[in-house]
């Protein structure tokens, strides 16, 4: 009851005209802002703090500003990744498996609302979670020690088979790879430079948000040139311009288990949204995945990222408000706005700013409503981007690509960079390697190596601390199960091959 | 329809672009050396807020983030591209000085103006509050009987300046420089992660910053060993300075600013007077003791002989602890 008392005050706060109307037009630009590949939540909320401090906003009204510009942006990210098979931001990789195959079938504006739909769920478990048991779960991630967290990093490479793919070797050849470019640059443990070539540039390693431009935008453009001579018309069928309601239906069970998958990702700090959406998805697909049809456009296998995503964002805001840990890159840009606006988050947080706090709770509820509202609508504007004639569509993407990667870092060999990685993403595609292990490998890399290390400082060097906690324990055996299960699996599908060829002779 | 779309798109990856800083023109500029959300991006940002609200600059300062090799690629850059550029400005702190000291930066402290400092961070060794440590005297005892026996972590890695301030207390203490090498020390994101985690009991003490961790001492999570300063914290005047348990050790991490080495005379004092300024006002004092800094001003020749004894003062300490 205390809780639903506090709330209602909180949506007293929130809902202020004006307060209403930064939400709305947070939303938007959120959403427009994930869209565009290379500018994700961490710029947008980034750029957005200073017009904010400009306008003299007061503290709650910048708060819900900037919480709708996250939320939107978790929102706007599957945007590019359906319809051109280019992801808006980093959480929003996994989107690409099955929404893109689903515009390409002409289903694009189904696959744009289901993923609305899951958005939306996904950001109202983590509301509700974030509203019901924040204090609660704060506790989380003061039990998950450095050993912890390695074996949950092993736990998701294990599952990079789960991805689905042609050749299990390939995506774990890809998930290697990822793994050694994310040791590039400072160690942090000891300040030692590695692989840079006495480069400074090279010193905070590769930003993984050039790296995915890169990887997709560029490659795309690079696959376009090579057939550029017979391409005409446009990318793919269009479609139905507004979905049928009945339409946005299906993912509707997927959307909830990968709410619940990517929530508890999110509420450990580390990888966060990504791998929300990533281990929502592998467990999604585990699970329904009956008659092969993910990666081929299987409504499930969009919803299910996508509300892991959204999912997870929400989880994130619980350890930075209640531990002032922020678990993602724009949380950790938030925390530094609320510093600089004299609020100190941490365990007293609820207790001392109360009206702050619950104010910004329901404005994400707000925020969620206002984003669904839009981006049904929005569906009809989105889907046209396909009519698009390719020949202004690629210069298109590479213009944003240049802009946004140089808006984020204001350095040429950041444009460099990723030009490499356009020609390491080419290559793959044309050897039919996923690109997702390797977005995975570097995303999680860097953590997976310092937990790695944090635990092997703390017993110093005594690889048996890895083992010893009993959540560490669970995950490993948890991971040994899904890897026997796997190819146990193989084994009877190859049997079955088998027995089916001998009857044919028979 | 399309042609709308495409330029609504453009539109804003244009206005992202010159918000973000790519187009300032005469506007004073500052560099915060690090990506969003860290401390230097905090020091541009609120110094940036406030000369703007009071009015002591004209137009709003632009803040722009060029990270990497901690502070070390936006040295690199103001030294070769722009070093007489009189509108701007670079964040830094004792951090950065710790990489110069340590050779880690292009050039040394001198390739420079320092303009100031206007507040800093007072390093606090904590325990979780049921420890068993109740005073300097206690961790340091069980450090000297076995200097493995205690697992000590911080926001900085093996030879940065969380882990220096807590060798210079174990010098104070009477440990030799042997034994240095076995105290173990784990590096953490931050303050919050480290305390989080001494919390969980992972670790079982934590040297860092104050003003990251100090909501966790009001809420009594966590108890302060000692603070590393001359004077007790104005925010927690119970706790002991090192200096008071025997110790004479201080680890400031003061924020503060240099520019380009070849801005003149004339621009150089203007940025000194411009910051003396704002560490006058008394909404710097309330922006400051609400992070948890404590206003201390050193600007001018002042403080650049001080930066330059720093970084003589790490260079000799990361020598004695074998780091470099």
């Amino acid at each position: 009851m205390e809780i639903l008392s506090s709330l209602a005050d909180g949506f007293a706060i929130a809902a202020t005209p004006t307060n209403l109307l930064f939400a709305v037009f947070g939303c938007f630009l959120g959403t427009i802002i994930g869209a565009l590949p290379g500018i994700g939540p961490v710029n947008g909320v980034a750029i957005l703090i200073p017009i904010a401090f400009a306008l003299k906003l007061d503290p709650t009204t910048i708060l819900i500003l900037l919480s709708c510009i996250y939320y939107g942006c978790t929102y706007g990210g599957r945007i590019a990744s359906i319809m051109l098979n280019i992801p808006g931001d980093a959480s929003s990789i996994m989107a690409t498996l099955d929404g893109h195959p689903m515009a390409k079938a002409g289903k694009a504006s189904e696959a744009l609302a289901i993923s609305a739909v899951a958005s939306f769920i996904g950001s109202s478990v983590a509301t509700l979670g974030l509203t019901l048991f924040a204090p609660f779960l704060a506790k989380a991630a003061i039990y998950f020690g450095p050993s912890d967290y390695f074996a949950l990093y092993v736990l998701a490479f294990a599952m990079i088979s789960g991805l689905g793919g042609a050749n299990p070797w390939k995506m774990l050849l890809a998930g290697f790879i990822g793994l050694m470019l994310s040791s590039v640059g400072l160690d942090p443990g000891t300040g030692m430079a590695r692989y840079t070539g006495g480069s400074f540039n090279l010193y905070d390693g590769f930003d993984p948000i050039v790296a995915i431009v890169g990887l997709f935008a560029i490659s795309e453009v690079l696959l376009y040139l090579e057939t550029a001579t017979h391409a005409s018309g446009s990318l793919v069928p269009m479609g139905k311009a507004i979905p049928r309601f009945r339409e946005m239906l299906p993912g509707l069970g997927a959307s909830f288990r990968g709410s619940l998958v990517g929530f508890v990702s999110g509420i450990l700090p580390g990888a966060g949204a990504s791998q929300g959406a990533y281990m929502a998805y592998v467990i999604e697909r585990r699970f329904s995945n009956k008659n092969n049809t993910f990666g081929k456009g299987d409504p499930r296998g969009l919803a299910a990222p996508e509300a892991g995503d959204n999912a997870a964002a929400g989880g994130a805001l619980i350890p930075m408000l209640t531990l002032g840990i922020p678990g993602s890159g724009t949380t950790a840009v938030m925390l530094a706005m609320l510093v600089s606006l004299n609020i100190q988050p941490g365990p007293l947080l609820f207790e001392r700013q109360p009206q702050m706090v619950w104010g910004l709770i329901a404005s994400l509820y707000i925020a969620n409503i206002v984003l669904l509202v839009m981006n049904i609508p929005l569906v009809g504007l989105f889907t046209r981007m396909l009519t698009m004639p390719q020949w202004i569509l690629m210069p298109f993407i590479i213009i944003v690509s240049f802009l946004g990667v140089y808006s984020i870092s204001h350095s040429t060999f950041d444009l460099m960079v990723m030009i490499g990685f356009g020609v390491l993403g080419y290559i793959f595609r044309k050897l039919d390697i996923s690109l997702i292990p390797l977005v995975l490998g570097m995303l999680l890399g860097a953590d997976m190596e310092n937990n790695l290390r944090r635990a092997l400082s703390i017993s110093n060097g005594d690889f048996a601390i890895l083992v010893q906690s009993p959540i560490a324990a669970t995950l490993y055996s948890l991971t040994a199960l899904i890897l026997l299960g796997a190819f146990a699996l193989a084994l009877l599908k190859s049997r079955r091959e088998r027995l089916d060829t001998t009857e044919v002779e028979d | 329809m399309m042609t709308k779309l495409t330029r609504l798109l453009t539109g804003v990856a244009t206005a992202a672009m010159i918000l973000a800083g790519a187009g300032g023109a005469s506007a004073a500029e500052c560099i915060a050396p690090a990506d969003p959300g860290g401390g230097w991006d905090f020091t541009c940002r609120t110094v940036g807020r406030l000369l703007y609200d009071l009015k002591i600059a004209e137009e709003p300062v632009q803040v722009t983030n060029m990270p990497g090799g901690v502070g070390a690629v936006a040295y690199a850059n103001v030294m070769s591209k722009r070093p007489s550029d009189a509108d701007l400005i670079v964040a830094t702190s004792t951090v950065g000085v710790t990489q110069i000291a340590q050779g880690k930066y292009p050039a040394d402290t001198d390739v420079m103006r320092w303009i100031g400092m206007l507040g800093t961070d007072v390093g606090v060794i904590v325990v979780p509050k049921d420890s068993p440590y109740k005073s300097l005297s206690d961790l340091m005892d069980a450090y000297k009987k076995d200097p493995a026996s205690v697992v000590a972590a911080g926001s900085s890695g093996a030879g940065g300046w969380d882990h220096i301030r807590l060798l210079m207390v174990a010098k104070a203490a009477g440990m030799e420089a042997d034994a240095f090498k076995q105290i173990r020390w784990v590096q953490f994101d931050g303050g919050s992660p480290a305390v989080t985690q001494m919390i969980g009991g992972q670790v079982q003490v934590v040297t860092t910053d104050l003003g990251e961790v100090a909501g966790f001492v009001e809420s009594g999570d966590i108890r302060i060993l000692g603070t590393l300063s001359d004077e007790p914290v104005p925010a927690f005047p119970d706790a002991p300075t090192a200096k008071s348990q025997g110790f004479d050790v201080t680890g400031y991490n003061w924020r503060g600013f240099y520019t380009g080495g070849e801005v003149s005379d004339a621009d150089y004092q203007k940025w000194v007077d411009t910051m003396k300024k704002l560490y006058d006002s008394p909404e710097w004092k309330k922006a400051a003791e609400g992070s948890g800094l404590v206003p201390i001003w050193r600007g001018g020749a002042e403080f650049e002989t001080y930066v330059g004894e720093q970084a003589e003062q790490m260079r000799q300490i990361s020598k004695d602890i074998g780091v470099m």
